[in-house]
């Protein structure tokens, strides 16, 4: 079995709103049942209530399975970037610090790497991913093309990340508006980033205090 | 907006290889460790250690089941002997039904001669009715389905039944009769 070629992974991070829904679903799916591997991540949690879901990229060209030692992280026909291979896995965190995305996760007390496999045991039965199943404002979502365009008319997905000099083009897509879709996300100067006015606001408060 | 190719669905997409060269171009040990499932033929040393002493720990269990069945068989034992009756209960041409090994498993004793005993099971192989010896004639029959055995030996005549039916061992201790065991036959 595999993932259905036409369902897709989207991820809008502009829709999030750190509700905790898809942390909670993560550890409910059978793959990796007790284990939450979503991550959520506060944007600049100083000046700004965004968040944004973590999960696998599942890259076309996976650096996580580039730097493994012992030949453990395996990709499926599918395009799917598959979990540690238990027997395999030395538990090294080559990947862990090797990943741009900060996907995976070592579990030091099973000696074991564990990252997003997109819910393999439900996607590749045509069902949703957990957190895709749970997200109430759409932030994750699994669906057609078609529908997504149906849905989000003003949104256009990317799929191509540079970090550096490593350009990297995954499976999953991420959601940007229309009006200011870039053919390629360049994450590191988007770290430096800051949202307008919002610094100068929270300084002046500062200043008062 | 990205100008990458759709994600195949097919089981034999290759992985892009960080350099974009195609899989041809690439050195061999990438060859030898690809990230597909499907390329990836390699048998990890732990799974092999598994297999190993898994299969050696079936071995083991197997040769100590063989152990154990020959011990329980032989502590299992022989049949018991029993006193069925004495002769003189048992008149020269008369039948007497009794149970052996246990409570429910009913034999027929048949005297056929003045020295000569035989018993069988009651039980017609055919489906299970109660025979009816007629020593007369040198035969046992099942008036369920007209089935006949002869009284010698047990064997089948006529009628359904196709397998003798079980005899029972008799041993005589001065007057006594004693059942020392079954023979279960074809």
């Amino acid at each position: 079995m595999a993932v259905p070629a036409d369902l897709e992974f989207f991820v809008d991070p502009s829709r999030c709103i750190g509700c905790q829904s898809c942390v909670a679903a993560c550890s409910e799916c059978d793959t990796h049942r007790g284990h939450s591997l979503i991550q959520l991540q506060y944007v600049d949690r100083r000046t700004s209530v965004q968040t944004l879901p973590v999960v696998c990229m599942h890259c076309d060209s996976p650096t996580c399975a580039e730097v493994c030692p012992a030949d453990a992280i395996k990709r499926t026909g599918d395009g799917v970037v598959q979990s540690a291979r238990k027997p395999r896995c030395i538990a090294c965190s080559n990947c862990v610090l090797a990943c741009p995305f900060g996907v995976p996760k070592m579990m030091a007390e099973l000696s074991l790497m564990m990252k997003c496999d997109m819910c393999y045991d439900r996607t590749s039965a045509g069902l949703k991913p957990m957190c895709a199943s749970v997200c109430p404002s759409g932030a994750l979502t699994f669906t057609t093309r078609a529908e997504i365009e149906r849905q989000r008319p003003r949104s256009a997905d990317v799929n191509t990340f540079r970090f550096g000099g490593q350009t990297i083009t995954t499976k999953v897509r991420m959601m940007v508006p229309r009006e200011a879709a870039p053919e390629v996300l360049d994450v590191l100067s988007a770290m430096d980033e800051r949202p307008e006015g919002a610094g100068d606001a929270l300084d002046s408060v500062f200043e008062a205090l | 907006m990205s100008e990458a190719p759709d994600v195949p669905a097919a089981a034999d997409a290759v992985s892009a290889a960080p350099d974009g060269r195609p899989a041809e171009a690439q050195p061999r040990w990438r060859r030898d460790f690809p990230i597909d499932w499907p390329e990836d033929e390699l048998v990890a040393r732990r799974d092999f250690t598994k297999f190993l002493v898994l299969t050696s720990l079936a071995f083991v269990a197997g040769q100590a089941w063989i152990v154990f069945e020959n011990l329980a068989r032989r502590a299992r034992g022989r049949p018991p002997v029993v006193r069925v009756a004495s002769l003189d209960e048992v008149p020269e041409g008369s039948a007497l039904v009794f149970d052996y090994p246990k409570p429910h498993d009913a034999r027929i004793l048949v005297r056929t001669g003045p020295t000569t005993c035989v018993a069988y099971g009651e039980k017609c192989t055919h489906l299970s009715c109660a025979v009816v010896p007629e020593p007369g004639a040198g035969r046992l029959h099942c008036p369920c389905h007209n089935g006949w055995f002869d009284l010698a030996t047990g064997a089948p005549l006529a009628g359904p039944p196709r397998r003798p039916l079980e005899r029972v061992l008799l041993e005589r201790r001065g007057n006594d009769l004693y059942a020392t065991g079954v023979e279960v036959r074809g």
